[in-house]
This record gives C-alpha cells, structure tokens and sequence, in this order.
C-alpha cells in the first residue's frame, strides 16, 4: 500500500514538473516573476546563511582545536579540517537543509495558500498555466542563486574560523591561514556548488509539488508545509550519498 | 451562448450530477440556485473545465468544449472571465496590478493602451481610487468589484460568477448583481452565476435553473418562480419568512 502511494505521488510529481518545464506564455512576466523569486528566495537568505556560516566556522575551529588538535598532529591541522568541512559538506549539504526549512516551508505556504483561496483556479481559467507561472521561476531563482550562496557560505564560515583567531585567540592567525591554503583542491568547490544546484532544485519543486496539491484549508497548508521541509530534506540526504559517491 | 448536454459528473461512487440539459444564452444573466452540496457549483467547475465531467457535452458557441485539446481548452478560456466567492485577487499584486495581470499576460497592445483598459474596467466598477491599494486593504465588496473589472479586462464573451455576493451585506449584494446584470447588457456577456441568495434571483434572475441533488428540477425566470408550482423549488424559495409572506402578499 505504501509503495503504490509513493509511486502515485511521485507520477503526480512528475506530472506536475512536465506541466512547469513548459515554455512561459510571456516571457516579460515570467522575467518579473524570476526577478522576484532571485530577491525573495536567494537575496533574502544571504543574512541567515552568512549567520549560520560564521558561527558554525567559528564553533568547528573551536572543536577541532579542542578536542582533535594535539602536539602530535600538525598545526594546521584545524585549519585545513575547518576548511575541508565547510568546502565538503557543510556549505553545500547542511547549508542545503537549512534552506529547505527557510525557502521550503515558504514555498509551499505560499502555493498552498493560493490554491486554498482559488488564486491558481483564477490563474487557470484564464488561460494561464499555472504551474509553470508559479513554480519554474522559483526553481530557476533557486538555482541561479544557490553557487552564490555556497560562496558566501565558505567566506563567511572561514571568517567565522578567523574571528577565534583574531578575537578569541583559540589558533594563531598563521597557522590558521596555513591549514587553510593546505593541500587545497579545487575540485571540492565545484563539486559543493553542483551538489547544491541538485539540492536547490530538491528544495523548490518538492515544496511547490506540496503546496500545488493542498486541498482544503488552512490546516492542510501547515501540513503542506512540513511535508515539504521533511521530504525535500531526506531527499537532500539521500541525493548527498549519492552525488558526494559520483562526483568523488 | 453555452448549452450544456446531458451532463453528469461523479467523484468516485458518488453521483453528484445527473443528466444536467440547460442553455444558456448571450446577454442574458443567468442564475444557477440550490442548497448547499446541491452540485451547482461543480456544475459551474464543469463548464470551465476545472472539473472534468463523466459524461456529457459543453459547447461555446457551438464549440465542443469536452472534445477540445490543452491548446484549444487554453484559447477558449481566454474568452472567459470568473469571479471566484471569495475574489481569489492576488495578494502580492495592488489593485491595478490584479487587473492588468490578463491585459499582461495576454495582450499585445503597448502598456499605455495596458493601462488605460485597466484603468477604464476600474472606472466600470467605481473603483478608480483604489487602484494603488492591496487586496488586504480593501473590503469584501470591493475586492468583489475587482475580481469584476479583472473578469472583463480581456472583454470576455463568458463570465461565471460563483456566488459573488457570500460574505456580502444586502446593500453592497445589490451593487454587485446591479454591476453584473449591466455589464452583461453592456458587453452582450453571457454571464452564469451561481448562488443562492434570493435577493439576486428577484433581482436578476433573467434565466434560472435550480438544482437539487444533482438533478435539474426546474428553469424559468424571475417571474415564473413566484408561481411555481415545483415543490422542491418551493420549499427551497420559500424557506424564508419573508419571501413567504411575499408569496402570500401576492396571491
């Protein structure tokens, strides 16, 4: 019974992304709809991500520096480890989680809402494919704004990194800088920034998926909500083994 | 003009239309009444195709609704205009914006002509003030006569109306019927609407069709329906003290 209501729902998933990945009737809103969707979902997270980045750069120096750093290791040890994590999974992956619960919740409250009040029947009875005036500049904006935000992400957990240095004095600056530089890989850049273009479509097209499909009311729109933010972030889980094993 | 052949429509087991044959003509307001759950509003999804129907034929102007493809289900629908019960306006969007959206998205004249048709519909319905205003700004009444100058941006030969006056007090629902019933004259609209607030029937009621259990149990008019003699019909219309004893007064 369960297998044959997952296959049903991802059909309708893959219905619903056949009817979005169709050509916008007009292409001057739909530019107006990806403008707004860059601004709500990609320029609105940058503070919560740089947030997040530094202070979780900053705790893991501190953690690597307390508990793994030792004479017999050596000094740039929490360096190049800080900087491994935050390239490997934390800017990338975790990063990925959190926005699921900030941007994913939004979207699917967002359509959700507008299915509940008959804005999307308003927009399909007159003529509008609604699916794709709604959910593609969402997942475009997504995607387009996800390498930046990794981006920040590393700068700004590496500052975080740099804070205990200079303030806290956990790491002196030099050794820091070192581990930082170590045995660099490029690579890990681009492999954290195509997970999170896979991660961000995850995010936007399974919460529109939940939020397109709410009947009812208000209560199946918070139930909407959280269905999004839960699937997309097992999905992100299971995609991360799967993507971090191929592009390894 | 809409004809409606035959229709029935079921969701699962149950049964909610049965064997639905109405017509329904240009410039003429026409009035779907019933209880609650009577099926008059899937009626109304079924001619705009929100809903799909089980059997039966639509047809627009001698057009198969039913047999059409997407595309040509997407150009039809470009001639209709709705207004939803509760306005269904879109909140991110100001007032003109909510009525430029279907002059946006489908019309190719330049933004000033744009504006001008958005700013002309604003003014059929007396809400030229309102223009920079948010949905949630508003009142009820005046999101109603929004969704109104939305539906008739892109001067549409079919307007559906579901029950446009709920949530409305009596004085502003005979706005709202006045403002329709003339925009149906004015534009030679057919206009079908949905409700069951006896007000519009005697006000408006140029066409109605009342639908009970999923079943048409009669059609007439405004006048006829004071003397009809359906007993369903009658216990529907005249559940009201008040149009009881206007029934009484006439006799």
């Amino acid at each position: 019974m369960l297998i044959v209501k997952s296959l049903s729902t991802f059909g309708r998933y893959l219905e619903l992304m056949n009817k979005t990945f169709s050509r916008p009737e007009r292409m001057r809103m739909f530019f107006k709809q990806y403008v707004k969707e860059l601004s709500q979902l990609g320029v609105d997270s940058i503070g919560i991500v740089l947030l997040i980045s530094l202070f979780i750069g900053a705790v893991i120096c501190i953690q690597i520096k307390l508990n793994i750093q030792s004479p017999w290791m050596p000094r740039f040890t929490t360096g190049y480890t800080t900087r491994e994590i935050m390239l490997l999974e934390f800017s990338s992956s975790i990063m990925c989680l959190i926005l699921a619960g900030k941007v994913g919740s939004n979207i699917a409250s967002e359509i959700g809402t507008m299915r509940v009040t008959q804005q999307i029947d308003a927009l399909d009875i007159m003529g509008v494919n609604s699916a794709s005036f709604l959910i593609l500049p969402k997942i475009l904006g997504l995607v387009t704004m996800m390498p930046f935000l990794v981006s920040f992400s590393i700068f700004a957990g590496m500052g975080g990194a740099y804070a205990t240095a200079i303030i806290g004095n956990v790491i002196t600056v030099d050794d820091l800088t070192y581990g930082l530089q170590h045995d660099f890989t490029e690579w890990y850049v681009w492999m954290g920034i195509i997970k999170s273009l896979f991660f961000a479509f995850i995010i936007t097209s399974v919460s529109a998926f939940y939020g397109y499909t709410v009947e009812g009311g208000s209560f199946e729109v918070g139930k909407a909500s959280t269905n999004s933010v839960v699937s997309s972030s097992v999905l992100i889980l299971f995609a991360d083994v799967f993507l971090t094993q191929i592009l390894s | 003009m809409i004809e409606v052949k035959s229709l029935y429509k079921s969701f699962e087991d149950k049964q909610v239309l049965c064997d639905i044959n109405a017509t329904f003509n240009n410039g003429t307001t026409n009035l779907i009444i019933g209880q609650s759950g009577s099926g008059k509003t899937v009626l109304m999804k079924c001619i705009v195709g929100l809903f799909e129907p089980t059997r039966g034929n639509i047809f627009y102007d001698n057009r198969d609704f039913v047999g059409m493809n997407k595309i040509e289900r997407i150009k039809l629908r470009r001639e209709m205009g709705m207004i939803f019960q509760n306005a269904a306006l879109f909140d991110s969007m100001s007032v003109l914006e909510n009525v430029m959206f279907p002059l946006d998205m489908f019309s190719n004249d330049t933004y000033t002509d744009r504006l001008k048709r958005a700013r002309f519909c604003l003014d059929r319905v007396n809400l030229s003030d309102a223009e920079k205003k948010f949905p949630g700004e508003i009142s009820g009444g005046m999101q109603k006569r929004v969704a109104i100058a939305r539906a008739i941006a892109l001067n549409p030969k079919y307007l559906f109306c579901d029950e446009p006056n709920s949530g409305l007090d009596p004085k502003t629902s005979l706005v709202i019927d006045e403002l329709i019933h003339d925009i149906t004259k004015d534009f030679n609209i057919t206009t079908i609407i949905n409700t069951h607030d006896m007000n519009s029937v005697m006000g408006i009621g140029e066409n109605i069709i009342y639908i009970c259990e999923g079943w048409k149990e009669w059609q007439g008019n405004k006048d006829q329906i004071m003397t009809a003699t359906n007993e369903k019909l009658n216990s529907f219309i005249f559940a009201s003290d008040l149009f009881r004893k206007v029934k009484e007064a006439n006799k």
